[in-house]
């Protein structure tokens, strides 16, 4: 499993995030090849397709898809389960998209 | 840190709102407090307080109390910041504040704001009370501790200096052209 975490320096919100997703890569008992990558300017925005700060991608695919398409530095919305907004994604978020890479990984072995 | 220290006079502004018409400082001088909340649309932070400082205009307003919103963002860079999409915002979000456009960004630099949001509380004679953050957790309203810009308020609307007058303001930078 690959899992890129993509931050911006200046939005304060990356550090509590990169903490929930160790935390659920624990428990889920996955040792992903684990990248975190650094987004400062607007050309780096611009060439990782960046929404925003904290992205987590796992193997390729965006943990919270979104229509988004402008790409800056900035810090990123997520939308809570309950609605509400919050400059963090959701433990559930992280853990919904862990546990389906999981599953994509089985079956593929599987079908081997 | 913002420029302005506690103590400080309110710096003066003159800004459009989204309601059409230009808002000055003086136009508040009659009221107990004022409070300048730098702020934005596209910032999660200001998005996760916006509520709650819907909720303190709405408890504070008999009080003598007036939130001004200001968004000082250069919206050539983040185009949800721009002025038809605050009107928007506005709209949508019930804002019963103004919200004012800082297109130049004067007003942040003169005031030294560095987030949205970002606090600052004046008294009746326009001295700074009170900086920083609305409340100690941006993530979930209902584990809020430490009620900063509330309790501030309430020492400030009798007369007294509120226990903390500064806090570190937590949120996006404010994005400057």
């Amino acid at each position: 499993m690959k899992v890129r975490f993509l931050y911006s320096e200046d939005c304060p919100s990356h550090e509590e995030a990169l903490r929930r997703l160790r935390n659920v890569l624990e428990e889920e008992r996955v040792a992903p090849d684990l990248e975190i990558v650094r987004v400062d300017t607007l050309e780096e925005a611009e060439k990782e397709r960046f929404p925003g700060s904290p992205t987590i991608m796992v193997d390729g695919h965006d943990i919270c898809p979104t229509q988004n398409s402008h790409y800056a530095p900035a810090c990123r919305a997520y939308v809570l389960e309950d609605g509400r907004v919050s400059p963090l994604p959701s433990v559930a978020m992280i853990r919904d998209a862990i546990r389906a890479a999981k599953e994509n990984l089985k079956s593929t072995v599987k079908n081997r | 840190m913002a420029k302005l220290r506690i103590g400080a006079k309110a710096l003066p502004f003159n800004l459009p709102g989204v309601d059409g018409t230009n808002h000055s400082l003086e136009g508040y001088s009659g009221k107990d407090a004022v409070v300048v909340i730098f702020s934005c649309n596209h910032c999660p932070y200001v998005r996760a307080w916006e509520d709650r400082m819907v909720k303190i205009q709405r408890d504070y307003a008999s009080s003598g109390v007036q939130l001004v919103a200001i968004n000082a963002n250069d919206a050539a860079k983040y185009p949800e910041d721009s002025f038809p999409n605050m009107k928007e915002r506005a709209r949508e979000k019930h804002f019963n504040f103004p919200y004012l456009h800082d297109e130049r960004q004067e007003v942040a630099r003169a005031y030294g704001a560095e987030r949205t949001p970002e606090v600052f509380l004046f008294d009746k004679t326009a001295s700074l009370r009170y900086h920083g953050v609305i409340d100690d957790n941006y993530d979930d309203p209902t584990a809020v501790k430490v009620n900063y810009l509330r309790d501030a308020l309430d020492a400030v609307l009798s007369g007294t200096p509120p226990e903390t007058m500064e806090t570190k303001p937590v949120g996006c930078s404010i994005k400057w052209k």
